[in-house]
């Protein structure tokens, strides 16, 4: 619009006089378009600047809008020629006044009340920027994301090979060879003893915090009968504490009266328990901040007691302290955020103390979670984190090879310009100069 | 009532005119039509409308209505139109069961969706009856003069008119249903219709009472009027009409004659008085039009396809789904205590696996609906309605004269303009303006008139230009041209837009020389006007000229007021140009009485002197003759008789001694048609009194006779007359084409497109106008295929005559095949009667297979249905796109029929306009249309359908992936509102951007180069190998995607805190990456990027987080898992970061390494371009830039720059050939 400032300027220079009697927003508006040889009409007048002098013709003939199609007119004629220089404006804007002086009656007003505004949106014609993929871009895109992902990818390597992880997998040596035959018995039974032994031997010193993950395989905890199982509403406030429409078969006991938590979620809550001990020394396992901190905060309610829990005919899994609210009941929150695949680590806790290397850690387990019945396994996982969280090679070695492979197209396609090169824009690869039927090259 | 007008009322014209004035003088009605039978069963009481407001013969009111629905029938009826869409009944029951627990989304997800697209375009069809209503409004509400009983007639609106009505029409006005002439202002009862809405054609067609009806010629006769009409019951029929009227006691037989159609306008006549037939939808032109169908594009009906195996693959991937579903049911969750397989209901009971499975396949079907994008519908209908904006709002298409912008009338067509093979266009009104300018004459054997047709001025310049392009290889030849050059030159660096800037070159000599124009007037040249011509050699020649000029027509003065001479009211446009040139050369016509014509002379005596000429016959111009002659006599009693026709029929006619102009006059005629001027030589005859008294007597007899074969001895007799002629010489008029025609058919033409022109007019008129538009050219072959007169054949001949067509073809054919002259070019010439064989199912593939290889083709004197089965026999036998061009009643049928219909919303009346789906105010803003909106329309849709399908694949497919995790339960990962926010919000306005503002060259280039438009007809962006390639590019960034995101998530932590990833996070994570990938693909599909693309882009990822953000900060009630995941867990988590940059990057990969591979080692067209603007190589190097710009052209044979091709040719092989001599 800058244009259109100059085009203004322009005509206020070549006005001749102000037309007479028009209000000051009109006399504005008529500075616009007031020229020599040129007409101006507002409300009832025709006003014409001629020779430095105003005449008024036509008082009979009304009309409206011209003023802006004029201007219109003039932008799109200057448009048209594309003429940047200062000094050609002026020619074209006398040119433009010359050329719009005769068509002044009320009919070509109403004929141009159709016409289109002009704008450089309607015309398709807004600044764009037009990228083109030239080889130097192409080869340049193709190494800089190499150069970028080779570090990034090694850089994950190394964090991924610095964590330190010790998986025990312990539901099959946890049972007793008796029951070898009936895992799902044992687990099942009240009366057999279920306490379990294991010994870890720490590979590499493990620095504080170490994390102890239990992992279950094949366990759907994504199921779609699984996941809509629960009531945020209830786990929120004991307001809603009969909001249980959303837990079958969970929801109530037999006689009615809601359970909280209620849902298949929080009925399976893992019952496994865990105690670790170095040297006979027992090694402290912190149970807090395990949890999401806004799940503590926001959706586990401080005033929402278990109830009714685990009390009807079937037991799933842990029972729950009624005496202590849902919010610090961390094990359940942890267990609540359903994993996304069938194979998944849950955090159990966190020791606080370095683990040296080759220590031997004593693992006192309560086996009481029934992965027997579904075929699923259970581990028992030590960790430490890195700045890309657990073990996780993975990423690394994804990223080297996209990086790799970047660089792998980058050089190739360097050969491939060097033996056939393409000057750009160059007309001969037009499909009219290729084609054998055209006229030469 | 003008004096004129006074006048007319007592003129007879039967006395004067010897053909079409035929009164048939039967009384009983002879013929194979059985009056009373089946299909001609209706009877009318005239004047007695209250008979037919009841049984039996209560026949419909004029009342018509063109619209879809009404009021009631809107809903039911529009909503089936919507679910008619296959995409939308799947939707909707989507939507019903979403309302069942089987569901895997919330039913609010899916039926919001579904109503906002359904409502969006039960809006548009709403909006769109509303218009047609309203112009139904219009045309029932005009009024009409009906009679109310004891003489008194009233104004009503038609829609009041009824059968048995009598009604008055007055000058201009259109008939509103069939009507029975009764009678008119003039005494004899005839009047001049004008049928242009019904078949085009601009010449007056002359109408006649019967004889016995002539008294009712004012109001107060029709006091005690009455009569019944038996006749044949409505049909299409525009030509036939089979009746007889009780009248008196007596029967009189009707015929086409009397009948006035619905929609012609009454010309030349004050009044007339008729019956009414047929009213409303029963009249014959409404029986003849067609209900518009709804038209599709090409890229549509394919993009129904793509659903369609959408579908099944959809299906494919629920079958698998709810099998796995059904064998995890039975066999692994009997074993899963924790979902209490015992206590469930039958969505999920181990015991009955198969019912679950059922259950389950519907869940899949709703949960894997994401693959067929819901919002795709809606999106095209965005960008096509925002793309009919653009054109609506274009400023290169709008004329200033008449005040229409271009208009898009439907928007679903936008990209079948990009793909348009072949275009049909109507000639009058479209082509031309239907303006007659006197030009040229040749008198004597010497030409006058030194101003250029439209033709020769384009021409000579377009090769001045040619010479100097091609200066470097035929320095020879251009140096003679130098001084043609330079100012040329010039100019074409100033107008950067095409190579014939012809009206640059006019209006530039008009500024020079500054002289009024007179309309049908063109002709300059000293020597004949102002009296020079009495100076000249031959100057009783050139008088006799002048005054043939002056007497020889049909036509009638009306004085105009303002100027003082006379505006003349003729039948065809040449005549009015020739009048106007005898008034402008000094013999003006000024009365006509009945027997006489005067003339207002000014020369040879220098002041105007009256002079009457009697006029004792007028033979007057029908097809078949091709001539018209008048029979006068002067003031001197000298008998003459003046003839005016086509060259040929009058060159047979001379007398020995009348050819001593011939040779001359022939050549000039060559000139004249070589440069697109109509012709017709000009020749008299001096006769005797005896000899013309003797020749009348039988001309008389002839004349009264009763017989079928009445108009065969007139003719025979005629024939007698007009021989022994005497050449005069010859009149060259310009059929005024319209502004930019000719360089708008040249472009059309370098882009590839076929153009066919069919015209209701005569052969004659059709190929000259050929020839002004350069759609025929000298040195073209052309094929005519005609027949014999075929009218009263019976089937036999009939049969033969086919015969002959087909032999005709067959012929031609042959020759085509034969030739061997590589600029060879033929054009195909063809009458309606012919086409009415050649159309037949048994030769129109015959036909159909020469036409495609001619170069033109033209057919005229066809009917509107015939242009209708024309445009279909191209469009279905070629089976690409077709596009018609007309702007009259008559083009309404083609219009509808083609795939597009375009009308030219110039003076004519509405109904091409209102039939089309596009209307352009001048033929000239085609080239625009078609090469720059429809150009970039297609890429753009086509980019844009693509594009959908692979964005809702690559997100579609992980859900399936995903399934395999949860056993096939119908789990999603995702959250339900990133789903619904997927196609809504998050990827929908890059996509629309793309749709509305891609541009791969811009549009001046896209003007430059026609020869890309052939990317569109050849289909290139939207071809199966590049649909596929688009979504195998989906497959591929769905498998990324997930499977990347899987493994990195498998069951590590992902937090440094040590938790690990809940299905949330997974969920939101794997969200990101697709928003990522899809919407960089897209910029990566994209060549031109104003700020909207950048801000829909990156604004729709950047929309992506500020949802998370916002989401995770509802109510957890809401959000669930979502609840301050960003913020709390992924943000903080590096992991998240580097997945989102490695997925995006994995999945754009081999996009970007195919698109770069093949723009550099095999590029397209429009690559080289854009990078010759890129790097601004057009300016550096302006030759090769014009260059490539002329190359840049399909092969054609037909347009201005072939025709100069041919000439340069030609003058080249002259000059080889002088040169040779030289040697010699």
């Amino acid at each position: 619009m800058e244009y259109c400032d100059r085009q203004v300027r322009i005509a206020r220079r070549k006005c001749c006089h102000q037309p007479p009697n028009l209000g000051k927003r009109k006399r504005r508006a008529a500075f616009v378009v007031w020229e020599e040889g040129d007409d101006l009409d507002l409300q009832e007048a025709i006003w014409t600047c001629k020779n430095g002098q105003i005449q008024r013709r036509h008082p009979s003939i009304r009309s409206g809008g011209e003023i802006e199609t004029k201007i219109e007119k003039r932008e799109k004629e200057g448009k048209k020629r594309k003429i940047p220089k200062k000094k050609d404006l002026v020619e074209m804007t006398s040119k433009g006044a010359m050329s719009s002086g005769g068509g002044d009656d009320a009919s070509a007003a109403r004929r141009n009340s159709k016409k289109p505004q002009y704008s450089r949106f309607t015309q398709q014609e807004l600044p764009a920027c037009k990228p083109i993929l030239t080889p130097g871009w192409v080869i340049t895109i193709f190494i800089f994301v190499g150069i970028i992902f080779i570090p990034i990818g090694l850089a994950s390597l190394f964090a991924s090979e610095r964590v330190v992880e010790i998986v025990d997998q312990y539901d099959k040596d946890c049972v007793p060879n008796k029951y070898s035959e009936d895992m799902v018995g044992f687990i099942q039974s009240s009366e057999t003893n279920k306490t379990c032994s294991r010994t870890l031997t720490v590979p590499k010193l493990m620095k504080s915090p170490v994390y102890v993950y239990y992992q279950l395989d094949n366990f759907y905890q994504n199921h779609r009968r699984y996941v809509k199982s629960r009531s945020d509403k209830q786990l929120r406030s004991s307001a809603y504490e009969k909001d249980t429409s959303t837990c079958s078969p969970e929801a109530t006991t037999a006689d009615g009266s809601p359970i909280v938590p209620c849902g298949l979620i929080a009925w399976s809550l893992f019952n496994d328990t865990y105690g670790f001990s170095v040297n006979d020394k027992a090694l402290e396992v912190s149970k807090k901040n395990i949890a999401w901190k806004s799940d503590q905060d926001y959706k586990f309610g401080s005033d929402v007691f278990p109830k009714n829990f685990q009390n009807g005919s079937l037991i799933g899994g842990a029972k729950l302290n009624s005496s202590i609210p849902l919010s610090e009941q961390e094990d359940l929150i942890v267990w609540m955020r359903t994993a996304a695949l069938p194979t998944f680590r849950k955090l159990y806790g966190r020791i606080e103390e370095d683990l040296e290397a080759n220590e031997k850690i004593t693992v006192e387990i309560q086996n009481n979670y029934n992965t027997y019945a579904f075929g699923g396994n259970k581990r028992l996982v030590l960790s430490t984190t890195s700045w890309i969280g657990g073990k996780n090679d993975f990423l690394g070695v994804a990223y080297l090879l996209v990086g790799g492979l970047c660089l792998f197209l980058a050089i190739s396609f360097i050969l491939m310009y060097v033996i056939k090169p393409r000057p750009l824009g160059d007309p001969s690869f037009l499909s009219w100069n290729r084609n054998p039927a055209g006229h030469f090259n | 009532m003008s004096p004129a007008g006074r006048i007319r009322e007592k003129l007879r014209w039967s006395h004067l005119y010897s053909f079409s004035c035929l009164r048939p003088h039967v009384k009983e009605l002879e013929g194979p039509h059985s009056l009373g039978g089946p299909g001609f069963s209706r009877i009318i009481h005239c004047n007695q409308p209250r008979m037919h407001r009841k049984k039996p013969l209560n026949y419909t009111s004029n009342y018509i209505s063109t619209t879809k629905y009404n009021i009631l029938t809107f809903l039911p009826k529009a909503i089936f139109e919507q679910f008619r869409r296959v995409a939308n009944l799947y939707f909707l029951m989507a939507a019903i069961l979403s309302l069942t627990p089987i569901a895997p989304f919330s039913a609010v997800s899916m039926i919001a969706p579904l109503a906002f697209v359904v409502g969006l375009s039960m809006a548009k069809e709403a909006l769109e009856d509303w218009r047609r209503f309203m112009q139904d409004m219009k045309v029932n509400s005009r009024k009409v003069s009906i009679h109310q009983g004891d003489g008194k007639f009233d104004y009503r609106p038609w829609q009041k008119v009824q059968v048995g009505d009598v009604v008055k029409i007055e000058k201009d006005q259109f008939f509103p249903s069939d009507l029975l002439l009764l009678s008119s202002s003039y005494e004899d009862g005839i009047c001049y219709v004008e049928t242009m809405n019904l078949d085009g054609e601009t010449n007056l067609k002359v109408k006649r009472s019967l004889e016995v009806t002539l008294p009712l010629n004012e109001d107060l006769a029709f006091k005690d009027f009455a009569g019944i009409i038996r006749c044949e019951d409505p049909n299409p029929n525009l030509y036939t009409f089979v009746g007889k009227f009780e009248y008196g006691g007596q029967i009189y037989a009707l015929d086409p004659n009397q009948i006035l159609l619905r929609d012609s306008k009454l010309r030349n006549t004050a009044y007339v008085y008729g019956v009414v037939i047929f009213t409303g939808h029963e009249s014959k032109v409404m029986q003849n039009s067609t209900r518009s169908p709804s038209k599709r594009s090409r890229i549509e009906r394919k993009m129904d396809c793509i659903i369609y195996f959408l579908f099944s693959l959809l299906v494919l991937i629920s079958l698998i789904s709810s099998i796995g579903f059904a064998v995890n049911t039975k066999f692994d969750m009997p074993k899963a205590w924790y979902l209490q397989p015992k206590n469930t209901t039958n969505m999920y009971d181990p015991s009955r696996p198969a019912l679950s499975g059922i259950f389950h396949l519907v869940t899949a079907l709703i949960l894997y609906g994401y693959l067929i994008p819901i919002s795709l519908y809606v999106s095209i209908e965005v960008v096509k309605v925002l793309q009919a904006t653009f054109m609506n709002n274009d400023l290169h298409m709008y004329d200033e004269e008449t005040g229409h912008p271009a208009q898009a009338r439907t928007s679903n067509l936008n990209e079948e303009l990009g793909q348009v093979d072949t275009i049909l266009s109507d000639k009058t009104g479209t082509l031309t303006c239907n303006q007659m300018d006197f030009l040229k004459c040749s008198i004597a054997g010497a030409s006058y008139g030194v101003r250029s047709s439209e033709v020769e001025i384009a021409a000579a310049k377009q090769m001045a230009f040619d010479l100097d392009g091609e200066d470097s290889t035929h320095s020879g030849v251009s140096m003679n041209n130098c001084s043609i050059e330079d100012p040329w030159d010039n100019k074409s660096v100033h107008f950067e837009g095409s190579e014939i800037e012809l009206e640059a070159v006019v209006t530039s000599k008009d500024g020079k020389e500054q002289k009024p124009l007179i309309k049908g007037f063109s002709f300059e040249d000293s020597r004949l006007m102002d009296g020079n011509w009495m100076n000249e050699p031959n100057a009783d020649v050139i008088l006799l000229f002048f005054r043939i000029l002056a007497i020889c027509h049909s036509a009638i003065p009306e004085p105009n007021e303002e100027t003082g001479s006379f505006n003349y009211e003729v039948e065809s446009p040449d005549e009015g140009a020739f009048l106007v040139a005898a008034r402008e050369f000094g013999f003006e016509f000024c009365r006509r009485t009945q027997t006489s014509v005067f003339v207002r002379e000014r020369y040879p005596s220098g002041h105007p002197i009256e002079r009457e000429y009697k006029v004792l016959n007028l033979l007057e111009f029908n097809s078949k003759r091709k001539r018209m002659s008048v029979i006068i006599k002067d003031e001197d009693g000298q008998i003459l008789l003046l003839c005016k026709g086509a060259d040929s029929i009058i060159f047979d006619r001379l007398a020995k001694n009348g050819r001593t102009f011939q040779e001359d006059t022939t050549r000039y005629l060559n000139d004249y048609g070589e440069s697109g001027l109509r012709t017709l030589a000009l020749a008299f005859r001096k006769l005797e009194e005896h000899e013309y008294s003797a020749w009348n007597s039988e001309f008389l007899q002839a004349k009264t006779t009763i017989s079928s074969d009445r108009e065969a001895m007139l003719e025979r007799v005629s024939d007698m007359m007009e021989r022994d002629l005497t050449l005069i010489g010859a009149t060259a008029v310009e059929d005024k084409l319209q502004k930019g025609v000719p360089q708008c058919i040249d472009k059309l033409a370098q882009a590839g497109l076929k153009i066919w022109v069919l015209t209701g007019d005569k052969m004659e008129t059709a190929i000259n106008i050929g020839y002004a538009c350069s759609l025929l050219r000298h040195g073209m072959k052309q094929i005519c295929i005609t027949t014999m007169n075929t009218e009263s054949l019976d089937q036999d001949d009939k049969k033969a005559v086919g015969e002959n067509v087909l032999m005709q073809i067959a012929n031609a054919s042959e020759m085509i095949k034969l030739e061997e002259d590589p600029h060879a070019a033929f054009a195909l010439v063809i009458d309606g009667k012919t086409l009415a064989y050649a159309l037949e199912d048994d030769t129109k593939h015959q036909f159909l297979s020469l036409a495609v290889n001619c170069a033109s083709v033209i057919c005229c004197r066809v009917s509107p249905k015939q242009k209708a089965l024309v445009t279909r026999l191209v469009k279905e036998g070629t089976g690409k796109t077709t596009l018609a061009i007309g702007d009259g009643a008559n083009d309404v049928g083609m219009i509808q029929e083609a795939d597009i219909g375009v009308g030219i919303s110039g003076v004519e009346g509405m109904q091409a306009v209102m039939a089309s789906d596009f209307s352009i105010a001048q033929f000239q803003y085609l080239e625009r249309l078609l090469v720059v909106h429809g150009h970039w329309c297609y890429k753009r849709i086509a980019q844009m359908i693509c594009y959908f399908f692979y964005k809702n694949i690559a997100f579609g497919l992980t859900l399936f992936y995903f399934e395999a995790y949860t056993g096939f339960s119908g789990q999603s990962v995702y959250d339900d509102w990133y789903m619904i926010l997927f196609n809504v919000i998050l990827t929908s306005l890059p996509v629309i951007s793309l749709g509305v503002f891609e541009q791969d060259v811009s549009s001046e280039v896209c003007l430059q180069f026609p020869a890309l438009y052939q990317q569109g007809p050849r289909n290139l962006f939207f071809d199966w190998y590049r649909i596929f390639g688009w979504m195998a590019n989906g497959l591929y960034s769905s498998l990324i995607i997930f499977f990347l995101n899987i493994s990195i998530f498998y069951d590590q932590a992902f937090r440094v805190e040590g938790q690990t990833s809940d299905m949330a996070a997974v969920g939101a994570t794997m969200f990101t990456c697709i928003i990522w990938a899809v919407n960089c693909q897209i910029a990566l599909t994209m060549s031109h990027f104003t700020w909207i693309q950048h801000l829909f882009v990156w604004g729709s990822i950047f929309t992506w987080y500020i949802f998370l953000i916002l989401y995770g900060m509802v109510s957890p009630i809401i959000s669930g898992g979502a609840f301050h995941i960003f913020v709390e867990s992924l943000a903080p988590a590096p992991i998240y970061w580097s997945v989102t940059l490695l997925v995006t990057i994995a999945c754009n990969l081999p996009y970007l390494a195919h698109i770069s591979f093949q723009r550099s080692f095999n590029p397209m067209d429009h690559h080289v371009i854009q990078e010759i603007k890129h790097f601004k190589k057009d300016v550096e190097d302006r030759h090769m830039w014009t260059r490539e710009r002329s190359k840049a052209r399909q092969k054609t044979k037909i347009g201005f720059t072939v025709r100069v091709d041919a000439k340069i040719r030609h003058l080249r092989g002259r000059l080889q050939k002088k040169y040779s001599s030289m040697v010699v």
